[in-house]
């Protein structure tokens, strides 16, 4: 048994001593006890992977174990990690701990809540550790389906309608997913699912590839906020309670652009060549649409939901241009990305669950009101256009460095293009920045409103720290991807 | 050699910014300014020791120039194998001249405003990024390479949003925060594809030319790169330093607190763009020679436009702002007319530093001395505005009374300003005017004149506020305060600084401070000499704008002035609205980004996109409610159909 079996088995046992727990606290106690598992858990990880990686152990994928699942189909529980997992098991663990923290008032029904939370949780991690296609996609499915009943239950605003666009819209997208897992299965001689073998002994066809690469990279492309199959987004965001926002922007939205790499792009090699300028194109479209969109929305969340429709766009962009330093600006960036939205989305929920409105125009002159939850604000905000010292700062730097490095006009003109979109971003956060912190406080009610409380200190106390910690010392991270971005990139690359 | 010891000069800063920052709300007014202050002492002592240590303990090397010394540089992301961005810290004969204004500057602010900002709320906040703002500041400029510069660009950009929009419960303040950062970061745009072009053909980002000897073979064949990654930097130093048409959120700016203005908008952030084209001069030189006339030609205009909209402007910080505006114009003026002729590369000999390389040099100079007698007179405005409660000129008059240390310096700083000898002033803008004489006679006029309205429109400030027709006497019924001499924490830093001004003006004139022989184009040190047929001329042409301005303003009335602005109104009102460049640009963000492209793009999102989607679900829902009668449960009906479909297959199987 490998020890990256524990990521599923912690949250299993969360879910039983949800299901045990008898009132509030218990249920606190619990959710605490095991997300802090998990972060410890994905800490330890990080650290011996590293020190694996010191000693020489060049493997790709370490900590692997194997066993065999479904025999007819070759379907086998297969796990392991390479740079790229984790960090994005670690990015996964830090954003549960703090959603739990960032739901700690949340009522009614909290212990319904954090069970299918937690639920959620298991499918992201399985989807991190698994490298058999078949198990991946099923933790997929495990992650997406109870975002219905999150949204749908614990929801504001038009939920029912954002709960059904998001989940329709997402299981159109595992539909394709399927179908491009089993063209890929049985095109290779439908001996494997494991990821790591197909690509090692990929003898799939190049017509054969340009047919599924679409439907594997369309299918993680939706979660990944592809242009034009992002519009659950805004609705789904806005409807979402904010742990839940926080774990879907902040961890799920990354499933897509880790997907399109590690199954789209990794096990069509060819196709990903041949067709990477279709799909280029949308993903710079994505990043200056996004943040055009972004600009003139009045609801917090949509400007935050359109600003990830940028930014996770700027993901897949990256991993497109198909070099080792904007692909690992692409990890980079899920990560940074992931940390600041989770933040964003943290802060937008408290202030809403203090004024009861996200509307810009309604709201104004927080500063004064609630100075921590404000400069909290203000710091997502900074970090979210790109300052020095924060984790976007240096993701986007590397990726469009890297994207620089394909002298075509075409790659350029798309780099340019998608540069831009720090000016843009600029734009948006700094009117909102300026309208609802600053100024003259909107209504006299808000000044009643009290400021943060310790549960939701520690929650954006933690994700600042791990903002700023990566914008501060990043080399050791984007040193981790980068050792795991080579050896797919040779593959891609041929 | 040993410069260990200067990771502490950004650290300490650093340190500051984040206790300050931190745990500022739990301290007293008094610790949390004497924390900033204190730090930023130490910092000082520390760049006088290093910069006495360079250039005269350890001075130049065995081949007659002070050497390039990197202290340290760690790397801070590896992209790949060529390209690594380190964070260093680089001294150079330029980097320790700006680490002399930086922190002189810097830490007679945090005096100041010690009694500026007394009782303000927010007083620790205000520290705080102080301390974030010298930090940057000092990290850009001993920056050992383009990345780390633009690092620290973006750092001091922050802080400057910040203390701008310091008194955010203001609409003002937060709208002039927002366009200096997002006018700023639009140029910093093109800097940074400026950087990528740069480092992808260069294959690095360092910009010292003489540590790359391959420089030449890595761009061969591709000659369009350089001038256009070089000139595509220059826009982000323009969009810093202010030059038109980037000029427009700098006299917004003047929302900020004043000795924010006084360190940020007149000394040090506004010529960061200076900087960048010094530190790139070799480059510049090199392949870029048309690119650097480009430079002047902007530069020139600029100091005219700036000049021209000082002449009319009330708001007294506005009329500093366009100053300082049409000082950076001739710094850059000063280093863009560098090379007369065609001339490759930077020979190493004294006769070019003399020649074609003394614009460079002035252009240093006139940072330098700009930088103290300009922080003079903001912060010389600071007290005027603390002792009449606001930036109007119409509010002030006869103060020379009422704030006679106040007087007195900005007199010293406004003679140095407008070029008279022995003051700084006359020194550095003798030396541009006859690089500008050397470059061609035509920019020399048009420089020459351009130093006339400066004359003309500080001493036209100077009358304003210490001359003329007193507010207070004329309002004393309606209960007018007395104006007040300032506190001694706001003096003290004016005394300080006009002395300064003084001391370089006074040897620099006599020749005993020559700034030459530590700055210069090549590191060969050489003695200026004033020109005295330029430095003469301008000298009279100075005086002529300070005799107009004083037979137009110091007396009671200005019927010339009145009569001036009713004869030309449409001029007038043109200069007072800065020739409503505002107006355009507010047109373009608004009406074109926000109306043309953001708004069609959301609508385009919510209505083709979202509603092919929705459509998409209607279509699914429409054919279930089409299809769903045909369950009906009704026995006859199922019957019907049943019967009708057998006969009609058995006719079709009939049929074949």
């Amino acid at each position: 048994m490998s020890i990256l079996s524990l990521f599923v088995v912690i949250p299993v046992l969360i879910l039983l001593g949800l299901w045990i727990a008898r009132n509030l606290n218990q249920v606190r106690g619990v959710m605490v006890a095991g997300s802090s598992c998990l972060l410890a858990l994905s800490v330890w990880l990080t650290v011996a992977f590293i020190q694996a990686r010191q000693s020489g152990n060049t493997d790709p994928m370490l900590f692997t174990y194997s066993v065999a699942w479904f025999k007819p189909l070759n379907i086998a529980y297969a796990v392991g990690v390479d740079g790229i997992s984790v960090v994005m098991l670690l990015l996964s663990s830090i954003i549960v701990f703090t959603g739990t923290f960032a739901s700690w008032q949340l009522k009614p029904l909290t212990k319904e809540y954090f069970l299918w939370f937690t639920l959620l949780s298991t499918g992201v991690f399985g989807f991190f550790i698994c490298i058999d296609m078949f198990t991946m996609f099923m933790f997929y499915e495990v992650a997406l389906i109870p975002m219905y009943l999150l949204i749908g239950v614990w929801g504001s605003g038009n939920k029912e309608y954002a709960a059904m666009k998001l989940t329709l819209m997402l299981m159109g997208g595992s539909a394709l997913l399927i179908l491009g897992i089993l063209g890929i299965y049985f095109f290779n001689g439908a001996t494997t699912m494991n990821v790591m073998e197909i690509a090692a002994n990929n003898h799939i066809p190049a017509d054969i590839q340009n047919v599924f690469f679409p439907f594997i990279f369309i299918g993680f492309g939706v979660l990944g906020a592809l242009f034009p199959f992002h519009t659950w987004s805004p609705d789904g965001h806005a409807s979402a309670p904010t742990a839940v926002s926080m774990l879907h922007a902040g961890v799920l939205m990354k499933l897509g652009g880790y997907g399109c790499f590690r199954v789209a792009m990794f096990l069509l090699p060819s196709a990903a060549q041949e067709l990477s300028w279709i799909f280029l194109i949308l993903t710079t479209i994505s990043v200056v649409y996004g943040a055009f969109s972004a600009c003139v929305q009045t609801d917090l969340k949509y400007i935050n939901a359109y600003s990830s429709v940028s930014h996770c766009g700027l993901v897949l962009f990256a991993l497109l241009m198909m070099t080792k330093t904007a692909c690992t600006g692409a990890i980079l960036q899920m990560l940074s990305h992931g940390l600041m939205t989770a933040l964003f989305f943290a802060l937008i929920g408290m202030i809403y669950g203090r004024t009861h409105t996200r509307d810009v125009r309604k709201l104004g002159g927080l500063m004064k009101i609630m100075p921590f939850l404000s400069v909290g604000y203000v710091i997502a905000g900074l970090a979210n256009l790109g300052l020095p010292g924060f984790s976007g700062f240096v993701a986007e730097m590397t990726i469009f460095v890297g994207s620089f490095e394909n002298g075509d006009t075409f790659h350029r003109a798309a780099t340019i293009i998608a540069c831009t979109s720090i000016v843009i971003t600029a734009v948006y956060i700094l009117r909102v920045v300026g309208k609802i912190l600053y100024q003259k406080v909107a209504d006299p009610h808000y000044l009643e409103l009290t400021d943060a409380t310790w549960d939701e200190r520690v929650a954006v106390c933690c994700l600042i720290f791990c903002v700023a910690g990566l914008g501060l010392a990043p080399l050791w991270v984007s040193n981790v991807i980068g050792d795991a971005v080579g050896p797919i990139l040779n593959v891609i690359n041929f | 050699m040993d410069y260990s010891y200067v990771f502490l000069i950004l650290l300490l800063p650093a340190l500051s910014f984040l206790v300050l920052g931190l745990a500022g709300m739990k301290m007293s007014h008094k610790v949390a300014g004497l924390i900033g202050t204190c730090s930023l002492a130490v910092v000082t002592v520390l760049c006088y020791y290093t910069a006495i240590k360079y250039f005269l303990i350890d001075g130049r090397d065995a081949t007659g120039l002070f050497p390039t010394v990197t202290a340290f540089d760690f790397v801070w992301i590896k992209f790949s194998e060529l390209l690594t961005f380190t964070i260093g810290f680089r001294l150079t004969p330029i980097s320790v001249m700006m680490l002399i204004v930086i922190s002189t500057v810097s830490f007679m602010v945090h005096i100041y405003s010690f009694g500026y900002m007394h009782g303000e709320k927010g007083f620790q906040r205000y520290y705080a990024f102080l301390s974030l703002f010298t930090m940057s500041m000092l990290g850009l400029v001993v920056a050992t390479n383009i990345f780390q510069m633009y690092l620290f660009w973006e750092l001091v950009g922050v802080s400057s949003y910040l203390l701008i929009g310091f008194y955010y419960p203001l609409h003002s303040a937060v709208a002039a925060s927002k366009k200096a950062f997002i006018v700023t970061r639009f140029a910093d745009l093109f800097f940074l594809i400026g950087i990528l072009f740069y480092s992808f053909y260069v294959g690095t980002f360092s910009y010292d030319l003489t540590a790359m000897p391959e420089l030449h073979q890595n761009v061969a064949g591709v000659a369009w790169v350089m001038p256009m990654a070089l000139f595509l930097m220059f826009i982000g130093g323009a969009g810093k330093s202010a030059m038109f048409p980037l000029h427009i959120w700098l006299p917004d700016a003047m929302e900020g607190p004043t000795p924010v203005s006084a360190l940020i908008h007149a000394a040090t952030m506004v010529v960061a763009g200076v900087y960048l084209v010094a530190s790139l001069f070799p480059l510049f030189v090199e392949f870029a020679p048309e690119a650097l006339h480009w430079i002047a030609y902007i530069a020139a205009f600029t100091a005219f436009y700036a000049a021209a909209v000082a002449c009319c402007q009330s708001d007294i910080k506005r009329v500093l702002a366009f100053s300082t505006i049409s000082q950076i114009g001739f710094m850059l003026v000063a280093l863009g007319v560098c090379l007369p002729g065609e001339t490759s590369g930077v020979d190493n000999t004294v006769e070019y530093a003399d020649v074609n390389g003394l614009g460079y040099m002035a252009g240093m100079y006139h940072l330098f001395t700009h930088a103290m007698f300009k922080a003079c007179l903001f912060l010389g405005a600071g007290c005027i505005i603390h002792a009449v409660h606001s930036n109007e000129k119409m509010y002030m008059g006869g103060l020379r009374k009422y704030m006679p240390i106040t007087h007195v310096t900005f007199l010293i700083s406004c003679l140095a300003i407008a070029g008279i000898p022995f003051f700084s002033g006359f020194c550095s803008k003798d030396e541009i005017l006859v690089a500008c004489y050397n470059f061609s006679p035509v920019m020399g006029v048009i420089m020459s004149a351009i130093a006339t309205m400066t004359a003309f429109y500080m001493f036209r400030l100077y009358y304003v506020i210490f001359w003329g027709k007193s507010y207070y006497e004329t309002h004393k019924a309606e209960g007018a305060h007395q104006p007040h001499e300032a506190p001694l924490t706001m003096t003290v830093p004016l005394i300080v600084l006009s002395a300064i001004t003084m001391l370089v003006g006074i040897f620099g004139t006599l020749h005993v401070f020559e700034f030459g022989e530590f700055v210069s184009a090549n590191g060969i040190g050489f003695g200026t000499h004033i020109n005295w047929a330029i430095a003469g001329t301008s000298t009279v042409l100075a005086i002529l704008g300070i005799c107009l301005a004083t037979y137009m303003y110091k007396g009671e009335e200005t019927p010339v002035a009145d009569m001036l602005a009713r004869r030309f109104p449409k001029l007038h009102q043109a200069a007072y609205r800065r020739f409503y460049l505002d107006e355009v640009w507010m047109f373009v963000t608004h009406k074109i980004i926000f109306r043309c492209i953001s708004t069609p793009i959301a609508w385009f999102d919510r209505h083709v996109i979202d509603g092919t989607f929705n459509f998409m679900a209607w279509g699914a829902n429409a054919a279930g409610e089409t299809i769903r009668p045909w369950q009906s449960g009704d026995v006859r009906q199922y019957a019907v159909w049943f019967i009708t479909g057998t006969v009609a297959l058995t006719l079709v199987l009939l049929c074949i």
